[in-house]
């Protein structure tokens, strides 16, 4: 993975895994993970169930130990060093509260074990009761309160201990959608307010492109790509997160003239289009490829040829679906590839009916080129692939 | 700091009781007599069960406390209270024998039970319910059975006795008072009784703190480590805590039977280590003085009952169900 921090600033990363493998028994939960997490970063790991992030986390808050490799925490080898000796802070999935404590005792339970002394235990506890807003609730037991009131004592209890980094387990799983989206919101407040490293373990694409300023998407144990929100969803660098974060055309072809920064590609679907090569995949004449173009960035191509440069796509209409602000359509080509575009809602219905002969284009410079060699060998090549999920 | 959850807290519960509206007005059909009428049914048969075989006994073992004669003369209804006083005088030290032996077996048990419990439950993996049986295996053959087969191991010939005579551990059992001044031998001390209840009623302490054991959310376990807190600390603060409702529960299983058993004071025990079940099964079979035997088993009854409602007290009652 690109990650230039390792060499340099190293003062700067709170959390560095070098080279990090675990393994249970014969299953590679985790391979070679190897990236470091900047003080200060709202940085989340991302992908399906089963694919070690959370086994990540959990070597990093000390619940399990690497098979191989290292975890530096503030620059210090803590591969061995036992949870309650890291200064890091778990916030777990449902909460895992402790039931028979009042929120006060929850939240007051790390610095007590830290032997804090009170009078400070008691201003730190009421000062982050304020931050998270349940000042009124400290006397309250957990099964008192709801679903997000006991997930902000969850963070509280978490908080209130000045973690170099605080790691977030899907902390937003149990909830319902309304109440997720408010918390993520309020989650991001609380990191801006605290300035505390976050890592933020989720499964919902949407979840962490809102709230991460990095992205570690996972597969299958190996990180595949780290980088910004926008980057992951403009240049996905593998097929699987380009299926995985967002929607995506995924149009098989192959490379038919490559030169420079540039080239040309056959695309299975029907027409050849111009792409941009990046000269790091080094691709050549007669290389398979996957052009990932995302629904958003299509649109319906006038009865004109316009501008020749422009990749069109034509075909029948296939189905036409109303989402309130965008409007889907996707249209069948000649060789039985599905296409997907998300139209904005000034294009007029009656325009299109299913059955109809469209023409899809997109901007030349929006085509994703994925060398075949990065392609995930399970997840094939789909003509389209996760649309639902914007 | 904080402020007290009032007004917010009346607006919450007054939000609550109005969610809860609905579900609660349930619909005024046409069968709604018959299915009002669904869990007495229900309860019929216990109900029947236990005022047959419980109260009726119960009220017929209270006529006979009360009643004067002897087996030869007959026995007549009365109101004699002397039978209760006569049996609290001569029986007291049986009684007071009774519970401390329950005490402390109880103790042993728990004592044995809890880190025999926490094994199986934490560290049992797939072994849970093969541990669990081997618990609860022994207690396929008979009490009785059991109970013989200790009086042999204890035997002043066995191995056990001639090992702790040459270990010279008399000397400190004597001190602990389980055994009297000067004794050589195992049988018929403090402790051949108490070791044998230990015994008999360990798997009663060891399934209920093993469930309520289980029942705890290892998660719990992880967030006390995350939380700066040591394998120890963690224990103390989150785990004995969440199981104590389990060893109130062991420890009551454990101690009402203990303190009215016979079997091991008679089969394991000697003349100093009569119990109360002892008195009383001699009241009843050897001397026949029936009003005598009931009255006991009255008294021993209500002192039970009040060291159980004490103890629910100490403790708090809802820990007791839990």
């Amino acid at each position: 993975m690109p990650d230039e921090r390792h060499a340099g600033a190293m003062s700067d990363d709170v959390i560095q895994l070098e080279r990090v493998v675990k393994r249970f028994g014969a299953f590679v939960a985790v391979e070679n993970a190897d990236f470091a997490i900047e003080r200060g970063e709202f940085f989340s790991l991302l992908g399906p169930s089963g694919c070690g992030k959370t086994t990540t986390l959990r070597m990093i808050a000390g619940f399990e130990q690497p098979s191989a490799g290292r975890v530096l925490l503030d620059g210090v080898d803590v591969s061995n060093v036992p949870p309650h000796k890291r200064n890091v802070n778990t916030v777990f999935q449902q909460y895992a509260l402790f039931p028979h404590m009042t929120v006060f005792d929850n939240i007051a339970f790390g610095p007590r074990s830290a032997k804090v002394p009170k009078a400070e235990i008691d201003r730190r506890v009421g000062e982050i009761l304020e931050v998270v807003r349940l000042g009124e609730f400290w006397r309250r037991s957990p099964s008192q309160l709801s679903g997000g009131q006991q997930q902000r004592v969850a963070l509280a209890r978490a908080l209130v201990n000045y973690p170099s980094a605080l790691l977030l387990d899907e902390p937003l799983g149990a909830l319902d959608l309304k109440l997720r989206q408010a918390l993520q919101i309020e989650l991001k407040r609380i990191q801006r307010e605290v300035g505390i490293t976050f890592v933020y373990v989720t499964h919902d694409q949407e979840e962490a492109l809102t709230m991460s300023d990095r992205i570690a998407v996972m597969n299958k144990g190996r990180v595949e790509q780290i980088a910004t929100p926008r980057d992951i969803y403009d240049n996905p660098a593998t097929l699987f997160v380009a299926g995985f974060i967002g929607a995506a055309n995924l149009l098989g072809g192959t490379v038919v003239r490559a030169d420079g920064h540039g080239g040309s590609i056959a695309l299975s679907a029907g027409p050849t289009v111009e792409a941009v090569l990046e000269p790091s995949l080094a691709l050549k004449s007669g290389d398979t490829v996957t052009v990932m173009v995302r629904p958003d960035r299509i649109r319906l191509a006038g009865p004109a040829l316009g501008d020749a440069q422009a990749p069109r796509i034509a075909g029948r209409v296939e189905t036409l679906v109303f989402h309130g602000p965008l409007l889907r359509v996707d249209i069948r080509t000649a060789s039985g590839s599905i296409v997907s575009a998300h139209l904005g809602t000034d294009v007029a219905i009656a325009d299109l009916r299913p059955g109809d002969d469209a023409a899809l284009t997109w901007d030349p410079t929006h085509s994703v080129v994925i060398p075949d060699y990065k392609a995930d060998p399970v997840s094939g090549i789909g003509a389209t692939e996760g649309i639902e999920s914007t | 700091m904080v402020r007290p959850a009032t007004r917010a807290g009346r607006i919450e519960r007054r939000i609550a009781r109005a969610e809860r509206g609905p579900a609660d007005a349930v619909d005024a059909g046409p069968s709604r007599r018959g299915r009002r009428s669904t869990p007495y049914l229900l309860v019929g048969p216990g109900v029947a069960w236990l005022v047959l075989l419980f109260v009726v006994p119960l009220g017929s073992l209270l006529v006979t406390s009360l009643k004067t004669g002897s087996f030869a003369e007959g026995f007549e209804t009365a109101v004699r209270l002397r039978n209760y006083s006569d049996a609290l005088s001569e029986s007291w030290e049986a009684i007071k024998r009774s519970f401390v032996f329950a005490l402390v077996a109880t103790l042993a048990a728990a004592a044995i039970g809890y880190p025999l419990a926490y094994v199986i439950a934490f560290r049992g993996g797939r072994y849970k319910g093969l541990l669990l049986g081997l618990v609860v295996l022994p207690f396929f053959t008979s009490f009785l059975m059991r109970t013989l087969a200790w009086k042999t191991i204890l035997s002043d010939s066995g191995t056990l006795n001639t090992t702790v005579d040459r270990l010279h551990l008399f000397g400190a059992l004597e001190f602990l008072r389980l055994v009297p001044e000067g004794s050589d031998r195992l049988l018929q001390t403090n402790i051949a009784v108490i070791g044998g209840l230990t015994y008999n009623f360990l798997p009663f302490m060891v399934l209920p703190i093993y469930v309520s054991l289980e029942k705890i959310d290892r998660r719990l376990v992880e967030a006390a480590r995350d939380l700066y807190s040591n394998a120890f600390r963690a224990f103390r603060k989150v785990v004995l805590p969440l199981s104590i409702p389990g060893v109130m529960a062991g420890s009551l299983l454990t101690f009402i039977p203990a303190a009215g058993d016979f079997v091991n004071a008679e089969l394991l025990g000697g003349p100093q280590q009569t119990m109360v079940g002892n008195r009383i099964q001699s009241r009843f079979f050897e001397q026949v003085d029936y009003p005598a035997a009931a009255s006991l088993s009255f008294v021993l009854m209500a002192l039970i009952l009040i060291g159980v409602l004490l103890y629910a007290r100490l403790l708090g009652t809802e820990e007791l169900t839990g």
